[in-house]
């Protein structure tokens, strides 16, 4: 790693007129992926602002039809909440299911939906549940904040500062895992509310998408049946060493029938 | 930066540059070698150690997380005061043959503890999911989960 400043601030005003004033500065909240990455220098910021200091980002909090979960809430504090258990289990299922004991103490919801990577957990339950992403500035609609690789609708000095969730009928998360990373080679979201369902995709592709064909057979039927025979196209699919698009494509159906599975067990 | 922690129950302060890893700063400048370095690249997970009493990986955590907080490393393990047994969970390794080489089992070890701690009724499936963050090349896994679990029920039976 190349040296760095470190800046530790108490109120998100502070934090974000660091990131402001002081040029090619970072955040770092869990640190899970911007660690790994300063350590092979494909980033070398002057300064990190570290977020951890700031105690309102987080804990979750029972709204009724909504629960709201702190930007600094490590995973596994979201796994093992009862709440989030009792109103959204198929969310607390994905964060059980990110990383290992390690990067669930450590790795939180606001640093992986910042940071959008293509095959995250989290952006599928947050698309899924068409979430809303709340920040220093705003509120933005999670199906107006993932832009695809790495890439969201955050302004360079906004933070995120907590996501709140709908409460929906059912949900389910399924995931079909890279063995040695645990990342999703391909993972699927599924929610359904009382005026439809929603599905996303995570690993699939450059970025976490929704599937309209599923999501319209599903709020007719919501049964896996309703799902087997849709495929999606494979235009625009990821192709790597992990595996090709056309079985990415396929993953995609297998995952979100099982997602149903797990939303109406 | 100074900063000021809890280090295997006594405390401890230090001066560090903020890009020091928690696992460089036990290793070269604490002189506390039992945690290892096995990748340096948060996948093996024989450096993990307990940040206020959760399970992290000291190679992917930089020296100012600690200020304020508790680390507990594999030093810090310890079994019934004066006696010269060592922590049950150890005990439970060394008697179900849960390491060959022995590099990986510090990391192990502290994530068998955790997961112990968390959940006293440990069933063989928690445990296999519970250890994907640490690798072993000897073993083959199998003695290693029969040792956490005999280590867990013994670790329940003590009340730790």
């Amino acid at each position: 790693m190349k040296p760095f400043a470190y800046h530790q601030p108490g109120q998100i005003p502070d934090a974000a007129k660091l990131l402001t004033s002081i040029e090619d500065s970072k955040l770092v909240a869990g640190g899970m992926t911007l660690i790994p990455t300063l350590k092979q220098r494909l980033a070398s910021p002057v300064a990190l602002v570290d977020l951890s200091k700031l105690g309102s980002l987080k804990g979750i909090a029972d709204e009724g039809a909504t629960i709201t979960i702190g930007a600094m809430t490590p995973h596994a504090v979201v796994a093992a909440s009862k709440l989030v258990q009792t109103k959204i289990p198929g969310l607390a299922a994905l964060a059980s299911m990110i990383g290992d004991p390690a990067v669930r103490s450590r790795g939180t919801i606001g640093g992986s939906v910042a940071n959008n990577d293509p095959a995250a957990d989290y952006p599928a339950g947050v698309l899924g549940l068409g979430a809303t992403i709340i920040t220093s500035t705003r509120e933005i609609a999670a199906d107006k904040f993932f832009l695809g690789l790495f890439e969201t609708a955050l302004e360079p000095s906004e933070i995120i500062t907590a996501i709140r969730f709908p409460v929906p009928l059912k949900a389910g998360y399924a995931k079909f895992k890279a063995p040695a990373s645990r990342y999703a080679l391909v993972g699927v979201f599924v929610a359904k509310f009382a005026d439809g369902v929603r599905v996303a995709v995570t690993g699939a592709g450059p970025g976490v998408f929704r599937v309209p064909p599923m999501e319209a057979a599903l709020s007719g039927n919501f049964d896996a049946s309703a799902i087997a025979a849709i495929k999606i196209d494979t235009d625009g699919l990821t192709s790597d060493i992990h595996a090709e698009a056309d079985y990415r494509a396929h993953l995609v159906t297998v995952m979100a029938k099982r997602a149903v599975d797990a939303a109406l067990s | 930066m100074q900063i000021s922690f809890t280090l295997n129950g006594r405390p401890t302060t230090v001066d560090v540059e903020p890009a020091t890893l928690v696992a460089e700063l036990l290793r070269e400048q604490l002189n506390l070698t039992g945690t290892h370095i096995g990748c340096d690249t948060s996948q093996c997970g024989a450096c993990v150690v307990h940040l206020d009493g959760l399970p992290v990986k000291s190679c992917t955590l930089l020296a100012p997380a600690l200020d304020g907080a508790s680390l507990l490393t594999i030093e810090g393990l310890q079994g019934v005061p004066g006696s010269n047994r060592m922590h049950p969970m150890q005990e439970a390794f060394r008697e179900h043959h849960g390491l060959q080489c022995g590099f990986c089992t510090p990391g192990m070890l502290m994530t068998a503890v955790a997961l112990a701690t968390e959940k006293p009724d440990l069933t063989e499936a928690d445990v296999r999911h519970g250890l994907e963050g640490n690798i072993c090349r000897c073993t083959g896994y199998q003695n290693i989960v029969v040792s956490v679990m005999a280590g867990a029920a013994a670790m329940n039976a003590k009340g730790e």
